[in-house]
């Protein structure tokens, strides 16, 4: 292991926490929305309104389908106007969040769905109106499942920090690139992959914890 | 309003022509076809049909879960098809729901279920609290108000969907198959505390349901739907004594006819038919003991509708003239409805000589 790696190490494991938890925070200021609009205007559901529902779709859609990677290089002038930069961990939240709201769209999307029709349908009965169906029933209702999707979100988005790293994204994934894809030096490569893996482990750990604490149907 | 008979007159829902078409890949389907019902203050009104004829697409028109193709429905004297999203909520308010699933919000607690629809009509937070908890107790569950859905039996869940349903201080409440997912000792339970509801509260109530049971324990009215129609409507003592259309006796009588094998055409038989005033009488005993007649009963079926004895047994009448004119004559004599005819398979057509 070359001198000095530890703390560079200790550095990156940050780097990559505060890139994955900033991103999947303001993805999921985007995505819960778009999920619950999907899911409302569908032309099942509460407010069809099926024009504004197929553009969200094909917009998710579209994002959904670059591959992260073509995505991020795509976006670096983009990413550059807003950041200044386009390298290093803050400016890489900029795709990180690109790539992961219409992800995370979906996953609110189809947490929603679950919640059962009848409960809605009672809702409505007693008078309750859009608003008050969404944010007292659907989101309520659909917490634990919402939660076991932010926590599928959190690991895939740290799948993707991890990539970041090959132009200039910082964090482990930089790490493991720049020690074990370009020094040869599959020692370091194997800590970060299983910094990595431990990361991820801690973030499943907790979220499936949280979700099934907190569901009141177990 | 303690005596429900006293508003019996005054009408809560109307609905006029109503009618309700489905779109589906295959063309519109007719759900409901020009129906007409108007169900009174504070009387529990039943709505009885076999699956697929409609009952249910109907109970949801009549709080527009289901929007009307056409037809007219009258709430309180509200038009409900014409009210904007904002008055139909209020509308809601007034009439409360339940289900054969329940539907529970699974995430809150007996107390939290309860809670919901005054929170959504914005009522104080202590107000809230003190009126579910009232309304718990009111149907039976204090005990049991921190627990959550999963942790409560059918007939518990389906105790706070009544309250809940009640929290509003509803006008009416629809009962969409309340009780069909209950066991039988859970229903009788929970039909029970729907008729307290109506008589303590003063609530009308609507019952859907494909059982017959339901409709005998607790209506005081029915309605028979059958293929998208109203097939027949009246009081529950007169549709079960005289059941008129095919799908009414299909309801009352659901094993069909039972038309002796072997009978004799030169035997005649005797339709002694109970309607609900000589029920607490032994009639039959009392007529062998008094006439000193042995009769064979040919088919019976009767039930106990509101404390009283509805429903017909058939009695082979003696060959001799003289003693089936004597029994004939006991019978009338007691005031008991009773209608004599030769052949089992007449008694469809048969008039009542009461």
């Amino acid at each position: 292991m070359p001198d000095g790696i530890i703390p560079i190490l200790g550095l990156n494991i940050w780097e990559t926490i505060y890139m994955t938890l900033a991103s999947t925070l303001i993805a999921y200021a985007i995505g819960l929305p778009l999920g619950i609009i999907l899911v409302i205007t569908d032309k099942d559901g509460i407010q069809p309104r099926p024009v504004p529902n197929s553009i969200i779709n094909v917009i998710v859609n579209i994002f959904r389908s670059i591959p992260f990677l073509i995505l991020l290089i795509m976006l670096i002038p983009f990413t550059r106007a807003i950041m200044g930069k386009a390298y290093g961990s803050t400016a890489t939240i900029v795709p990180l969040t690109i790539a992961a709201a219409p992800f995370i769209a979906r996953m609110v999307e189809s947490s929603i769905k679950e919640v059962d029709r009848g409960v809605i349908e009672a809702a409505q009965s007693m008078g309750a109106t859009v608003k008050q169906i969404i944010f007292k029933v659907l989101i309520p209702e659909a917490k634990p499942s919402l939660i076991v999707g932010a926590t599928i979100s959190v690991t895939t988005v740290l799948g993707y920090s991890a990539m970041a790293g090959i132009c200039g994204g910082g964090g482990l994934g930089a790490i493991a690139i720049n020690y074990g894809y370009y020094r040869y030096q599959a020692n370091v490569m194997i800590v970060t992959v299983i910094l990595i893996v431990v990361l991820v482990q801690i973030f499943q750990a907790v979220g499936m914890h949280i979700s099934r604490k907190g569901d009141k149907r177990l | 309003m303690s005596n429900p008979a006293s508003t019996e007159n005054k009408s809560i829902i109307s609905i006029e022509h109503l009618v309700k078409t489905f779109e589906t890949k295959n063309g519109p389907i007719t759900a409901l076809n020009d129906i007409n019902l108007d169900i009174k203050e504070g009387e529990i009104f039943g709505i009885i049909g076999m699956s697929g004829a409609g009952k249910s697409t109907l109970v949801r028109c009549i709080n527009l879960l289901e929007k009307p193709t056409e037809g007219k429905i009258t709430f309180d004297g509200m038009d409900l098809v014409s009210l904007s999203d904002n008055d139909l909520n209020q509308a809601r308010k007034s009439m409360g729901m339940i289900f054969q699933q329940f539907n529970l919000l699974m995430q809150r607690n007996a107390l939290g279920n309860v809670l919901f629809p005054l929170e959504i009509s914005s009522v104080p937070k202590d107000k809230a609290v003190e009126k579910a908890k009232e309304l718990l107790k009111l149907v039976d569950l204090e005990d049991r108000m921190y627990s959550y859905p999963k942790q409560l039996s059918g007939g518990q869940k389906q105790r706070v969907a009544i309250a809940r349903a009640l929290a509003t201080n509803p006008k009416v409440l629809l009962c969409d198959e309340a009780t069909s997912a209950l066991d039988p000792k859970t229903t009788r339970s929970i039909l029970s505390l729907l008729k307290e509801i109506n008589q303590k509260l003063g609530i009308t109530i609507i019952v859907i349901t494909h059982e017959m049971k339901v409709i005998e324990e607790i209506c005081t009215r029915v309605a028979i739907i059958d293929e998208s129609k109203i097939a027949e409507i009246g009081d529950v003592k007169d549709i079960f004594t005289h059941p008129k259309s095919p799908a009414a006796n299909r309801l009352v009588y659901p094993e069909g006819e039972k038309i002796p094998e072997n009978f004799d055409e030169s035997t005649h038989y005797l339709r002694i038919i109970f309607d609900g005033r000589s029920s607490y009488e032994p009639i039959l005993a009392n007529m062998i003991l008094d006439c000193n007649e042995t009769v064979n009963i040919f088919y019976a079926n009767s039930r106990n509708i509101d404390g009283n004895a509805v429903g017909e047994i058939v009695i082979q009448l003696p060959n001799d003239a003289q003693r089936a004119e004597k029994i004939k004559n006991y019978l009338e004599g007691k005031g008991i409805n009773i209608e004599v005819f030769d052949n089992f398979t007449d008694r469809e057509e048969g008039d009542i000589n009461a």
